[in-house]
């Protein structure tokens, strides 16, 4: 474990530590590190591991709930659906690699998200994704990207037999170099079958399951993770993770089985930091101390150096506790399943992961140094100046006629129809899906008994810019919305927080803001955040990406033959704008298309009467009042009346209040709704569903087909 | 009337299949590494990725030992349905002609597609609407039904192309449209939709459900009776 000091220094630096964090590092243990130890501490105390700039701030997001099974702090999240079973979700990011290499960043991304999920025992059911992009039109490495991005998160999720069954993506300029994907995951368990993470029993054996440990995303956590992204970034391919479905598969079902015949005591995945970070999070949960003999650890290229192994982020393996009577079964399990088990060290008392290897002590070290004693930084925020991103190039003069506008939104990349991606993607695998993309406004998965569970993803990272407390609260808003639409009541929800670098002044604004706007939001409609994930220094050379809070929202409705659909349904309906919906052209789709800034004021937002008519609309969709649902998003009135037709494939006539701009946003707070004229009584009745055009009294009249034309080429010649 | 249904590593779709047999009869898992096909009176080769697809989609599952049993049960006038890698499987295993190559757009479609049914009179598609219409998807990216043209027209003359997708509906550039193709003896059929997906309503379709009626009268009709 001896090493000399001078020539430590230059490396923690190297490994992404400050002086005055390797300066902490010799204080805490007393001693200067040995190289292994060096390595783990590198990754246990980066960003992406430690939360360093962010995990006082989460402490604001109210965790509490009537429906909550677990928390954050465990794998994945959990809330109680009735039935005796709980969903498990959680929402990732795989940011840098998928920047760096797209397929397989975006393709790991789901596969580590997966296996979140089914470390805390429950069976992955669902899958939806959130990208962000450069323009298209104007960046051939955004198409690539995009391309090669929707590529492998097909692969994975497809082959593993997981529906994707919804996601959002957007393109702005400013995640031309940074792209982001974010991946979410729902499983579903019965209660008794949900895990904790928290090795626990002196004496008992710790396992190692799954793949081989290879030299694969050496350092991805620091390396990648936890910095900028820059000149040279191709050199850092090598950081990036394979994946490899099939073997993941296996390793699902070998899980699932395992916990079935009860002979687990604890289940981790291997994600960020690889073993490093499974075993010191696993000793932390359950205060007990770890021993692992690197020996006994299956290679794939026999000449690993003990720190390579501890860090390595190999794919698809698992880490798990099980009492020594129980190891035999264990091993026959995993052989009938075809995954290779190891068992590779025991729990011990007290507080030291210890690291063999050949009989050495490569490393030794108190879990709550790795753990807990990472520093964590307040962040000193100044508000972000108006002129931080610039203003996009405009494809809309000003003069154009209304019907040229609504056009021009339904082609835009981040409104026309989201098929060719969708397309790619198997959304009914394991039969729950009732409703798919495009159908309604969130994915509906049914269950057992009949009722059933709907989840949906949003963020906006151009309303958050133009404000960020208000920006991100609407994500919130219009998750809730979504779910409202299908009549599903929100039990829980998870979020991550794809920002620049906290470090300057206005990313950390920005963050504070963007928080404390989710707060806000999430206690005003009583929504408990499960868990989440943090992904700072989103940043290039030419500045920080949009600030983009993702919000992924899980809801539950009591009769899944009663869910909702987006798009108009009877000939003779009445059409109603239901909510306290006053929207605003500022950080709307139509002021990107004129190419201003994302700067202005974006419409306040009373959010009790947002709980109210979400309340309202969730329960006339529950009693089949409401035929058609949807919520009023980008591009505002007029886009959203274009796609209930295009839905239904039918015409509707209408005339919108006055004053109402047709195109303004606020998202989150109203909807189009249509049903028998007498079920909308007490609502703003705005026109009637009927004929093969959409008219707006006094703005334009366009074809369905029409509508559907520029809706479904904006996307296709990109993907 | 059971159903068996095989579970290589990598089925993705075989519950889906499970489930979507017991809607009209029994249904049991029959292990890859099992000799024993348990007594069932048809066999169904669920869609997935057996083996991850690695080498060839379909090429490794047919060497699966339970796949020597199902061969034999096929020789023996068995009831054998293959569904979009069961089909690949299938043809592998030289039970069925022809062969699947990669979509013409490379890549992996999911879509709702309607089919023509060609032949209505088969143990495969006797409960559906003969000359009529199904609506079912397809998912897979390895799903461009292939044979020489001699082979397709041999095919056509026998009367062994059972679905072809409906015009405008083809999804992956198959050659005269095919989407389902039987034997000789027309016991063993493959397809690319996958019926085990549309047979709920509140799913969109129920057009699937007839694939196993079909099955479970035939072999009502003819071997149970």
């Amino acid at each position: 474990m001896s090493s000399s000091t001078s020539s430590l220094d230059a490396r923690h630096r190297q490994l992404g530590l400050t002086d005055d964090e390797y300066a902490r590092i010799l204080d805490r243990l007393g001693r200067p590190p040995g190289d292994v130890e060096l390595a783990m501490l590198s990754l246990m105390w980066s960003e992406h591991c430690g939360y360093k700039h962010s995990r006082r701030l989460l402490r604001r997001l109210p965790t509490e709930g009537p429906h909550l099974l677990l928390g954050p702090g465990e794998n994945a999240g959990a809330v109680d659906v009735g039935g005796g079973l709980a969903v498990a979700f959680k929402v990732e990011s795989h940011n840098h690699p998928s920047a760096v290499e797209p397929f397989q960043g975006a393709a790991t991304g789901v596969g580590g998200i997966l296996r979140d999920v089914f470390a805390v025992g429950a069976r992955p059911i669902a899958v939806l994704d959130s990208l962000r992009f450069g323009e298209p039109a104007a960046s051939s490495r955004s198409r690539y990207l995009l391309e090669r991005a929707v590529a492998g998160i097909g692969f994975y999720g497809n082959s593993i037999g997981v529906p994707t069954v919804g996601g959002e993506i957007y393109f702005e300029s400013s995640y031309e170099a940074n792209c982001l994907i974010n991946a979410m995951c729902l499983g579903l368990a019965p209660h008794e079958r949900l895990i904790r993470s928290a090795a626990a029993g002196v004496g008992n054996v710790v396992v190692l399951l799954g793949a081989l440990t290879g030299r694969d995303g050496i350092g991805g956590a620091s390396v990648l993770a936890s910095a900028e992204l820059g000149e040279g970034d191709e050199a850092k391919r090598p950081s990036v993770q394979i994946g490899d479905p099939f073997t993941e598969k296996k390793l699902l079902e070998c899980c699932l089985e395992l916990l079935d015949r009860e002979l687990l005591v604890s289940l981790q995945d291997l994600g960020a930091a690889g073993l490093t970070s499974a075993a010191s999070e696993m000793a932390a949960r359950g205060g007990v101390g770890l021993t692992l003999d690197l020996c006994q650890i299956p290679l794939r290229e026999a000449d690993m150096e003990p720190f390579e192994i501890m860090v390595s982020e190999s794919q698809e393996r698992m880490l798990c506790v099980a009492r020594p009577e129980c190891v035999g079964e264990l091993l026959a399990v995993c052989e009938r399943w075809e995954v290779l088990a190891t068992t590779i060290g025991c729990v011990t008392q007290g507080d030291t992961l210890q690291v063999l290897h050949r009989g050495n002590a490569v490393a030794e070290l108190p879990v709550s140094v790795l753990v807990d004693d990472c520093p964590l930084y307040d962040l000193e925020p100044a508000p972000a100046p108006s002129d931080l991103y610039g203003s996009p190039v405009a494809v809309l003069g000003g003069s154009e006629s209304p019907a040229e506008v609504l056009l021009a939104l339904l082609r835009s990349p981040n409104l026309a129809s989201r098929r060719p991606v969708f397309e790619q993607y198997d959304p009914v695998v394991q039969s729950r899906t009732i409703r798919r993309p495009d159908e309604a406004d969130a994915a509906v998965l049914m269950l057992p008994d009949g009722s059933a569970i709907a989840v949906s993803i949003d963020g906006n990272g151009r309303r958050v810019a133009v404000d960020p407390r208000r920006g991100a609260a609407e994500a919130v808003y219009e998750c809730s919305a979504n779910l409202a639409c299908v009549g599903a009541e929100p039990l829980g929800l998870t979020n991550c927080l794809n920002f620049g670098n906290p470090e300057k002044p206005h990313v950390a604004w920005q963050l504070i803001e963007a928080v404390e706007g989710l707060s806000e939001a999430c206690e005003a409609l009583g929504i408990p955040v499960v868990g989440g994930n943090v992904s700072l220094y989103n940043e290039a050379p030419s500045g920080p990406i949009f600030p983009t809070p993702v919000v992924g929202m899980v809801g539950k409705l009591p009769h899944a033959s009663r869910a909702g659909r987006l798009g108009f349904a009877c000939d003779g309906d009445a059409i109603a704008l239901v909510g306290p919906f006053d929207p605003a052209a500022a950080g709307s789709e139509l002021s990107k298309l004129r190419g201003e800034a994302p700067v202005g004021d974006l419409p306040d937002a009373d959010a009790r009467a947002i709980r109210v008519v979400h309340e309202a609309v969730r329960a006339r969709v529950r009693s089949g009042a409401f035929r058609s649902a949807h919520d009023i998003a980008e591009g505002g009135v007029a886009v959203a009346l274009a796609e209930c037709a295009v839905a239904g494939g039918i015409g509707a006539s209408v005339r919108l209040p006055g004053g109402l701009d047709p195109f303004g946003e606020a998202p989150g707070r109203g909807f189009i709704v249509s049903g028998p004229r007498e079920a909308l009584a007490g609502f703003v009745v705005i026109g009637t569903v009927g004929g093969d055009s959409l008219t707006i009294d006094g703005l334009l009249e366009l074809g369905v087909s029409e509508l559907r034309a520029a809706r479904d080429g904006g996307l296709a010649e990109w993907v | 009337m059971r159903f068996g249904i095989v579970r290589f590593p990598g089925s993705c779709d075989e519950v889906d299949a499970l489930a979507a047999a017991s809607r009209v009869g029994d249904a049991v898992l029959l292990w890859h590494a099992d000799h024993d096909l348990q007594g069932v009176d048809a066999v169904i080769v669920p869609g997935g990725f057996s083996y991850g697809d690695y080498l060839r989609a379909g090429a490794i599952a047919r060497f699966a030992p339970v796949m020597a049993q199902v061969e034999e049960f096929a020789r023996d006038g068995g009831l054998v349905l293959g569904i979009c890698n069961g089909f690949q499987v299938l043809c592998e295993a030289g039970l069925l002609p022809g062969a699947l190559l990669v979509n013409l757009s490379l890549k992996f479609v999911f879509r709702q597609v309607e089919l023509e049914v060609v032949r209505g009179d088969t143990a495969f598609t006797n409960a559906g609407p003969s000359e009529g219409r199904l609506s079912i998807p397809v998912k897979h990216t390895t799903g461009r039904f292939y044979a020489p043209e001699a082979e397709l027209d041999r095919l056509e003359a026998a009367g062994q192309v059972l679905l072809r997708y409906a015009p405008g509906h083809n999804p992956n550039g198959s050659l005269r449209d095919i989407a389902g193709v039987c034997n000789e003896a027309g016991n063993v059929f493959g397809l690319m939709p996958h019926p085990e997906h549309a047979v709920d309503p509140l799913g969109g379709s129920v057009d699937g459900l007839t694939i196993f009626e079909s099955m479970r009268a035939h072999v009502e009709q003819h071997v149970l009776a």
